[in-house]
C-alpha cells in the first residue's frame, strides 16, 4: 500500500471526495524567527473560516485529518470544502456549543516564514482569553463582516491589543463577496477603522477585502474578483511584517537558576530579556546593586563572543558576587527602574476581578514576590476612554491600578521592553493566574502626590495637538487630561487671565 | 566543569559546525527557557523519556538547558512490554551514554493480568498499560512536574493545552478551568499532591523536529530510517512482523517491504508507512510532500473521535 493508498483508504471510508492542494514544494531553512499573530474579530465575522482557509491553502491540514473532519460535520460548504471551524474547535465543549471557549495554537508555514497563530474566542465574556493570546503576538488580524462594518466588539479588540503592545494591525474586510466586491464600501470601513486606530495610537495598519470563504486575498489573490486592488494578500503581508524585538534596549538577563556543577564553576542560567552582552562587559546585580564583569558566555554548543535578545545562555562573571534566582543582571549603563511602588495596566482574568488592598504573589520574569494592586481606573472598552474609579476591578476589566512591593522590585515599563515590564499576579490561596499586567512607570511619594496636583496648561496649533494626541503615549493618559478647542485669541485671553491670577 | 577550562574544550565541534536558522534557535531557546523554570520552581521535576523522536529532541535539549551540569532529574520510561525491541536497545545505550539517571515502569497490575493489546483491545490496553501506569509512576515517585514532548500541532485538544498543564492529585485535566497563561510568565504555584505537565515543544511542528534532528546530529531509533522488513496488514495498517507474540489472524500473510515509521509506540498498534528514505535526507524530502499527519498511524488516536481529550483528561499524556 502507499501513502496514497492510505489516504484513498481513509477518504474511502467517509464516502466523500474532496481535491486537495498540490504538494508542496520542499521548504529551506527559515531565516526569520516564527512570527506570532492574533485573530480576533466579533462572533461570526468568519475567523474559523479564515483560520481554515490560511491552513488549508498552505496545506497545514493533513488529509486523515481533514477526513475525520468530515467524518464529524458530515457536511461541506457550497465549495465543496469542509467546516473549517469544526478543525478548529478542538474541545468537546466547543463542539457541543459551536463556539470557541479557549485559546488555541495553529501553525502554518509558507516558503519564506512559519507562523503561530493564536486563535482567540470572538464572545465578549472572553476578553481575557484575547489578552492571553495578544500577550506574545507581533500582529493582529481584525476581522470584520463588510456588511455590518466595525462593531463595538471590534473597538474592543482593537483597544486590548494595542494595550498589550501589538503595533501592526491587518483590517480584513471579509465576506466581500457578500457586498458584490464594492469598493466604496471597503473604502468606507477602512477609513472608519483608521480614525479608531489613531485614538489608540496604531499607525501601521494594512486593509485588505477579502473573501476568506473563497480564498481571495488570503493567500491567493482575488484580482479576478476585485481588479482594482493592487495591494498584498493576507500572507504576503504576514510575510513581511516585522517581529517586535528587544535588542535596541539595555542589556536584561533574569536569573533563572544557579549551575553549580562543581566547586570552582558558577554560571548563571537565563534568557536575555533585552539588548546584548559579550565578555567584558560590567553589570549590576539587581536589586542588590552588586557590580561586576562578565567573563564567559556559555552555551552547550561553544563559548560564544556575544548574546542577543532571546538567547537563553550561561553567564560567567569575574568576581563571588551573591546572585541568586530572581535577580536580574543588567547593563551598568542603561539600568531599569528599581523601587516599592510602580503604576501598571491589568486586564483581570478571573470571576473574583482584582481586590483592591488585597495580597497577591506577583511573578514577572524569574522573580516572585508578594504585592498589593489597588485599582484607580478603568477603560470602558465600548467608549475607550478611561474613568476614575476605584474598588473591585471585575473579571475581563481592564485598568490601571497601584503596584505597592514589601521588598524592592525591578521593572522597565513594558513600552520600552515587553519582558521585563510584563507580569503576572497569583491568588495566594487558590494558585490561580488572576490577572495579567503591564507596567507603565515606576511611583515616588514625592513625585506622586506632584503628578496628582500639578497641572501645566499648553497653547497649541490644532493639527500639532492633533499629532500629539495620535501618540501611544498620549492615548493611554487619555483620561487625565482637559481639552478645549478655540481661536487663538481666546488663547492667548486664558493666559492672560491666567498670569493675573497667579 | 571549571570556568578556567579552554575555549576549545567547551566547544562542540559536533553540533557548533552548522548554526540553527533563525526559527530553529528560537524554537530552541524557548525549550531551554521552560527547562530551566520548571528545574528551578519545582521540588522533584521527571522527563517522561518515550524514546521515540519528540524524546530524543527533548532529551538533547535537556542537556543543552543545563550544559555543564547534569541533566538534573530523571528520565521516567513507562513500558507497556510491547514496544520495539530496538527502542529498548537504543534506550539503554543512551542513558549510558549520556549518564542519565532513568526509571523504568511497567503496570504490575497489567503485567500480572497479562494484559495484551490483543486480548483487551487497544483502548483498555493503553488505558491501563499508559495512563495507569504512568500515574503509578508519578505517585511511586511524588513527582510535582513531569516534561513531556507533546506538540499543539499534534491533535485538536493539545492546541489548546498550556505549556505548564495544572493537573490534579488525581492527575486529571480540566481543559475547561486551565490557568491564563501570558507572554513566557508561568505560574508553577501548587498545593501538595497537585502536579505541573511541562511541554517545552509546545510550539514545535513535526517539520521543525525532523530539521532539527538533522542539524543537531540527534541520534535516532533505526525504526524511522526505511529498511526491508516484515510486516503485516491489519485494519488498514502496516505492522511490524518481528515480534513472536505476533499471531496471524486468517487471511493474514507476512510480507516484506521497504517500510519506516513515523511514530514509534506499542508495535501491535503502530502502523508504518511505504517508505524509500533511508537517511534523514530523504525522510524530510517525504515528509514535506506528505499529506498525512503523523498520528494517522496511531490506533489509540482512532478509537473514537475527541479520544486524544478524553484520555487526558484521564491522565494520559
Amino acid at each position: 500500500m502507499t501513502v496514497s493508498a492510505i489516504a484513498q483508504a481513509v477518504e474511502a471510508t467517509t464516502g466523500t471526495v474532496t481535491a486537495f492542494p498540490a504538494a508542496e514544494t520542499p521548504r529551506l531553512p527559515r531565516d526569520t524567527r516564527p512570527l506570532r499573530l492574533i485573530t480576533c474579530g466579533s462572533v461570526d465575522d468568519g475567523k474559523s473560516t479564515l483560520i481554515g482557509r490560511l491552513l488549508w491553502d498552505t496545506k497545514a491540514v493533513k488529509e486523515d485529518q481533514a477526513a475525520t473532519l468530515r467524518r464529524d460535520s458530515g457536511k461541506q460548504n457550497d465549495l465543496g470544502l469542509p467546516d473549517f471551524a469544526l478543525l478548529l474547535d478542538g474541545l468537546q465543549a466547543e463542539r457541543e456549543q459551536g463556539i470557541t471557549i479557549d485559546v488555541a495554537y495553529r501553525y502554518f508555514a509558507t516558503d519564506k516564514r512559519s507562523f503561530i497563530v493564536a486563535d482567540t474566542p470572538g464572545h465578549e465574556q472572553y476578553t481575557r482569553n484575547m489578552a492571553t493570546g495578544a500577550s506574545t503576538a507581533d500582529l493582529a488580524v481584525l476581522l470584520v463582516d463588510a456588511r455590518t462594518g466595525l462593531l463595538e466588539q471590534t473597538r474592543r479588540h482593537a483597544t486590548i491589543a494595542s494595550l498589550m503592545g501589538i503595533k501592526q494591525f491587518v483590517l480584513a474586510v471579509n465576506k466581500f463577496d457578500l457586498v458584490g466586491y464594492d469598493r466604496a464600501r471597503f473604502d468606507q470601513i477602512t477609513h472608519e477603522f483608521r480614525e479608531l486606530a489613531v485614538s489608540l495610537g496604531v499607525r501601521q495598519i494594512t486593509a485588505i477585502p477579502m473573501s476568506a470563504l473563497k480564498g481571495e486575498n488570503v493567500v491567493y489573490d482575488g484580482k479576478a474578483s476585485m481588479p482594482w486592488y493592487e495591494g498584498q494578500t493576507l500572507v504576503e503581508v504576514l510575510e513581511l511584517a516585522t517581529i517586535r524585538s528587544a535588542q535596541t534596549v539595555g542589556f536584561r538577563l533574569p536569573v533563572q537558576r544557579v549551575s553549580r556543577p562543581g566547586e570552582s564553576f558558577r554560571g548563571y542560567q537565563g534568557t536575555v530579556a533585552g539588548g546584548s552582552v559579550k565578555p567584558g562587559d560590567s553589570v549590576v546585580i539587581l536589586p542588590s546593586g552588586m557590580v561586576a564583569n562578565v567573563t564567559k558566555i556559555i552555551t552547550f554548543d561553544l563559548v560564544r563572543n556575544a548574546a542577543v535578545a532571546g538567547d537563553a545562555i550561561t553567564l560567567v562573571l569575574d568576581r563571588q558576587v551573591d546572585v541568586s534566582r530572581g535577580d536580574m543582571i543588567v547593563s551598568i549603563d542603561s539600568q531599569p527602574q528599581v523601587g516599592l511602588d510602580f503604576d501598571a495596566q491589568l486586564v483581570a482574568l478571573q470571576s473574583e476581578g482584582i481586590q483592591p488592598g488585597r495580597r497577591y504573589w506577583l511573578k514577572s520574569g524569574s522573580r516572585r514576590q508578594r504585592v498589593t494592586a489597588n485599582p484607580f481606573s478603568q477603560l470602558d472598552l465600548k467608549t475607550g476612554s478611561w474613568n476614575q474609579r476605584t474598588g473591585v476591578l471585575p473579571m475581563n476589566g481592564i485598568g490601571k491600578v497601584h503596584l505597592s512591593f514589601d521588598e524592592n522590585a525591578v521593572f522597565d515599563s513594558y513600552e520600552q521592553n515587553r519582558t521585563t515590564g510584563a507580569f503576572i499576579l497569583i491568588d495566594p490561596d487558590t494558585n490561580n493566574t488572576v490577572a495579567g499586567g503591564m507596567i507603565t512607570a515606576k511611583r515616588s511619594s514625592l513625585t506622586d502626590l506632584r503628578s496628582d496636583e500639578a497641572r501645566v496648561v499648553l497653547s497649541l496649533p490644532a493639527d500639532l495637538a492633533d499629532q500629539l494626541m495620535a501618540t501611544e503615549m498620549f492615548s493611554r493618559r487619555r483620561d487625565e487630561t482637559d481639552l478645549r478647542r478655540m481661536t487663538a485669541g481666546e488663547a492667548s485671553q486664558i493666559f492672560k487671565d491666567a498670569a493675573v491670577d497667579i | 566543569m571549571p570556568s578556567t577550562l579552554p575555549e576549545t574544550e567547551l566547544h562542540n565541534p559536533q553540533t557548533a559546525k552548522t548554526p540553527l536558522d533563525p526559527h530553529l534557535k528560537a524554537l530552541e531557546n524557548e525549550a531551554i527557557h521552560i527547562f530551566r523554570e520548571v528545574a528551578a520552581e519545582f521540588e522533584k521535576p521527571v522527563m517522561l523519556y518515550s524514546v521515540g523522536k519528540d524524546s530524543s529532541v527533548l532529551l538533547h535539549l535537556a542537556r543543552k538547558a543545563f550544559y555543564p551540569g547534569r541533566v538534573p532529574f530523571p528520565l521516567l520510561h513507562v513500558n507497556t512490554g510491547w514496544k520495539f525491541a530496538e527502542m529498548i536497545a537504543f534506550r539503554n545505550d543512551i542513558v549510558k551514554k549520556y549518564d542519565l539517571d532513568f526509571i523504568e515502569h511497567i503496570n504490575p497490575r497489567g503485567k500480572a493480568e497479562n494484559v495484551t493489546p490483543f486480548t483487551h483491545g487497544s483502548a483498555l490496553f493503553t488505558d491501563i498499560m499508559k495512563t495507569e501506569g504512568l500515574r503509578q509512576a508519578l505517585d511511586a515517585g511524588g513527582f510535582d512536574a513531569a516534561f513531556g514532548g507533546a506538540r499543539r500541532d499534534e491533535e485538536a485538544s493539545r492546541a489548546k493545552e498550556r505549556i505548564y498543564s495544572f493537573r490534579t492529585p488525581e492527575h486529571r485535566w480540566d481543559p475547561r478551568a486551565q490557568r491564563p497563561e501570558l507572554w513566557n510568565i508561568y505560574n508553577g504555584m501548587i498545593r501538595k499532591g497537585e502536579s505541573v505537565r511541562a511541554f517545552p515543544l509546545s510550539n514545535w511542528t513535526e517539520v521543525d523536529i525532523w530539521r532539527y534532528i538533522q542539524v543537531e546530529d540527534i541520534p535516532l531509533v533505526p525504526l524511522y530510517y526505511a529498511k526491508e522488513r516484515p510486516y503485516v496488514e491489519r485494519d488498514g495498517m502496516m505492522i511490524l512482523a518481528e515480534d513472536p507474540r505476533l499471531e496471524l489472524l486468517p487471511g493474514e500473510t507476512v510480507q516484506h517491504g521497504s517500510i519506516r515509521f513515523r511514530t514509534l509506540g506499542d508495535f501491535p498498534l503502530t502502523g508504518a508507512i511505504p517508505s524509500q528514505a533511508t537517511n534523514l535526507e530523504e525522510v524530510i524530502a517525504e515528509l514535506e510532500i506528505a499529506t498525512v499527519s503523523e498520528r494517522q498511524g496511531r490506533a489509540i488516536d482512532r478509537d473514537q473521535s475527541g479520544s486524544m481529550e478524553k484520555k487526558k483528561r484521564e491522565g494520559y499524556f
